[in-house]
């Protein structure tokens, strides 16, 4: 085990671990400020921020300092590594390079969309100078808006780090950005006529660590201090990249990436980052509606809640026809719902009949997976450092493994479009908190047939056109639950904002389908799955942490215990 | 003993009870001690003080001294108040050299709003010289508190607040201003000496003058 002496307090690494100083002093708490540095990225030491001194204590315990600083992320933590972080020189030399990255940056931080979460800032305040000894006019350099159809560059905030320009030769190895010029005319350019529009571009503005890449979805839209923060899942893929929701009164405004090495690194693909637009979608279902009934309204003509009345001729129906063919009956779950959804939603259907047929819906496989970096030719170079999946769903292995606790055999999807083409099915209740073009026409045609159909949904559709019955859902962002992604790490959404109008999280609307008393409590509900089901025995916490739990792993350890 | 007399002396004793109390609080003494309470004999009223006549004279004096002084009251709404320079009244939103609206809608003003009446949405500001800027900018007049914090945190001094007082409405969505609204308010009241710029670039402007000898601060501003 290597110890590494940081302001004189010492520091154990393991020895599988390779780490830099600016890590291993991070691991007690003392900041080392950097900018070019970061954990995906090649090590540059350019911005030359996290200088510190450096020495090495001899095997006779006597300790030789170096006389110059070094750059701290360029330094690996090997054992008898001295490091000194706060000393006069040290602070100096932060001071001044601040001053000096300051030198040509515009005052502009009340338009900037970084402001409060700028490294500039946090920084100047912690480490800087509040004044600048600066005489001569600043250099202004034009904005670049057209650098990108998702990002644009405010050139003259720029402080050169070249995380952006590093980030696509090595992750996205398209290499659309550069470095033109030098010196103090330095900047951040592309190839003329070659936008950066990977699909991974949208990465580069979180790497930003000032306001100079921005998001133009993002821009201007919001403060950041206003924002509140919940971790969650994005439901775009069957990755499940770790990220945060951004939102501020009951709109989300952004999502974000969030450092997770089990499920995706430190970034996600711009079709999941800018893919919640549904959430808000003007087609969103605000009220449960039973088809040709008139809306019922009270004395002040405002329309009544339906809620309980809906649900109870649901279950009415349901109950009715599971007495009489619960052959009849089906539900078709989405590969977008929650694993506690489709508990909740499996074991209510199966308390009324062991008959009642529980599909999981089509897989939505779009193209191949899309692996990076890629070399010039366009081919993914191995190892892949991120996929994008075909799968576009988050949830197929969780919901199948719900499905396959409650029914032994699998259910064929196509063969309950048969049935349902034929006359067969009764009743059906279709459920996806998911975007719009899920089934296709004719799915929907045949699901059109079933006398009692209950679309459980976000969006207004063909299918919600041809049900009996709509009730609207809650997407991922409006509940709590459990995601399970392509290698069955199981991570915990996070309920962020509220569902629109009337709208019911799908938990609620099944636990009162089901005549469960109480609120839906995922954590409790995750607890009961981990007793009833042994795939899930992983959950038996409650909590699965901010990096999620392999559900495989626990299956593996349950079998060696059993042997 | 009169009823008088006695209300006085109990209010006396109240108030002598309550300066033990905060006596008490203070050095964390238990009980009040008997020496600490003052009772206090009503003063006998003859003949001649029951009679009123000396209190209506009294009156009758102060009243006569009175009507040869200056009035204090004033003639409002004939005439109007003299406010001090520094009144907080209904906001403006200041234009710039060429007449454009002058805030960059960094949304400052609503973020330290205490009531929460400041409600701006930004967007790409139109012009080359300019980042931002608010395409809609409203206040909530009777929402607001008057405590002039937004203006004290406008970073290009957009929003100050003028010597107008008497705003008045049928509705209250009358009363909630828009950009317009407060781009008038700045035309009409920028030619008023009660209100004039407050500050230019970081520097007090003309009102530094009328609130008399205040030094322009000297510190370099640059950062």
């Amino acid at each position: 085990m290597a110890i590494v002496t940081i302001n004189g307090q010492d520091v154990e690494i393991g020895d599988n671990e390779r780490l830099n100083v600016i890590q291993a002093a991070k691991r007690i708490g003392v900041e080392i400020p950097h900018y070019c540095w970061h954990p995906a990225l090649s090590v540059v030491a350019s911005c030359r921020m996290c200088l510190v001194e450096l020495g090495e204590k001899k095997p006779d315990g006597s300790v030789s300092m170096q006389p110059k600083l070094a750059p701290a992320c360029q330094m690996p933590a090997k054992h008898g590594t001295v490091v000194v972080t706060d000393s006069t020189k040290v602070k100096q030399a932060q001071a001044t390079n601040l001053e000096y990255l300051l030198l040509n940056h515009p005052l502009d931080c009340p338009t900037c969309d970084q402001a409060g979460e700028c490294f500039l800032q946090d920084y100047s305040y912690r480490f800087g100078r509040s004044a600048s000894r600066m005489e001569e006019p600043k250099i202004l350099r034009a904005d670049k808006p057209s650098i990108g159809d998702q990002i644009t560059l405010f050139t003259d905030r720029c402080v050169m780090c070249t995380r952006c320009v590093r980030f696509t030769r090595e992750l996205s190895g398209t290499s659309e950005l550069q470095v033109i010029n030098r010196g103090a005319l330095a900047e951040i350019d592309i190839y003329p006529g070659q936008p950066c529009n990977n699909k991974l571009a949208g990465n580069v503005v979180d790497l930003c660590p000032v306001g100079a890449l921005c998001s133009k979805d993002f821009l201007y839209k919001q403060r950041v201090w206003w924002l509140k923060t919940r971790e969650s899942v994005c439901p775009n893929c069957s990755t499940g990249c770790s990220i945060t929701v951004d939102q501020n009164e009951e709109h989300v405004y952004r999502l974000r990436p969030r450092s997770n090495p089990q499920a995706q690194g430190h970034f996600m693909c711009d079709e999941g980052r800018f893919g919640f637009k549904y959430v808000h979608a003007a087609e969103r279902l605000t009220r449960p509606a039973i088809k040709n009934e008139s809306v019922s309204t009270n004395g002040n003509g405002e329309v009544a809640p339906d809620w309980s009345r809906i649900l109870g001729r649901v279950r009415q129906v349901f109950s009715q026809h599971t007495e009489e063919d619960p052959n009849g009956v089906a539900a078709i779950f989405s590969p977008w719902m929650t694993c506690e959804d489709a508990y909740l939603l499996a074991s209510w259907l199966r308390s009324l009949s062991p008959a009642v047929r529980l599909a999981l819906g089509p897989i939505p496989i779009v193209g191949e997976d899309d692996l990076y970096p890629k070399d010039w030719r366009g081919e993914p170079v191995q190892p892949p450092r991120f996929v994008i999946r075909a799968e576009k769903c988050p949830n197929r292995r969780g919901v199948e493994a719900v499905l396959k606790h409650f029914q032994q055999a699998e259910v064929e999807i196509g063969a309950l479009f048969d049935d349902a083409r034929a006359g067969k099915l009764h009743a059906a209740q279709v459920v996806h908190p998911g975007p719009g073009g899920w089934l296709n026409g004719d799915q929907i045609t045949a699901l059109a047939r079933v006398p009692f159909l209950v679309v459980q949904g976000l969006l207004k559709s063909d299918l919600s056109d041809a049900a009996q019955v709509v009730l609207p859902g809650a997407s991922f962002a409006e509940k709590d639950g459990t995601f399970v992604n392509h290698a069955g790490l199981a991570q915990m959404i996070k309920r962020s904002i509220r569902c629109p109008a009337e709208g019911y999280t799908d938990a609620r609307i099944f636990m009162e389908l089901a005549g469960h008393t109480g609120l839906f409590n995922a954590r409790l509900l995750r607890q009961e799955m981990a007793r009833e089901i042994p795939h899930f025995a992983a959950f038996a916490a409650g909590d699965l942490g901010d990096q999620g739990v392999r559900l495989d792993a626990s299956v593996a350890s349950q079998e060696v215990a059993a042997r | 003993m009169g009823l008088a007399g006695c209300r006085r002396a109990v209010a006396k004793l109240r108030l002598v009870s309550r300066f033990e109390e905060a006596g008490s609080a203070l050095e964390n003494q238990s009980a009040m001690k008997a020496e600490d309470v003052h009772w206090v004999d009503e003063p006998t009223i003859g003949l001649w003080e029951a009679m009123y006549v000396p209190a209506i004279l009294g009156g009758l004096a102060t009243t006569l001294r009175h009507a040869f002084q200056k009035p204090v009251t004033q003639e409002y709404p004939e005439v109007a108040p003299d406010l001090p320079p520094n009144y907080r009244g209904v906001h403006r939103l200041n234009r710039d050299a060429q007449g454009r609206v002058k805030c960059v809608a960094c949304m400052l003003c609503a973020t330290v709003c205490p009531a929460h009446c400041i409600d701006i949405i930004g967007d790409q500001a139109p012009w080359a010289d300019r980042d931002k800027y608010p395409t809609k900018f409203e206040i909530d007049e009777l929402r607001c508190i008057y405590c002039g914090m937004c203006e004290q945190a406008c970073p290009v001094d957009a929003i100050e607040l003028t010597s107008i007082y008497d705003l008045t409405g049928v509705s209250r969505e009358e009363l909630i201003y828009d950009r317009e609204k407060l781009l008038i308010i700045y035309d009409q009241t920028k030619d008023n000496p009660k209100d004039p710029i407050r500050t230019t670039g970081g520097t007090l402007g003309p009102a530094a003058k009328i609130l008399g000898a205040i030094s322009p601060p000297t510190t370099n501003t640059k950062c």
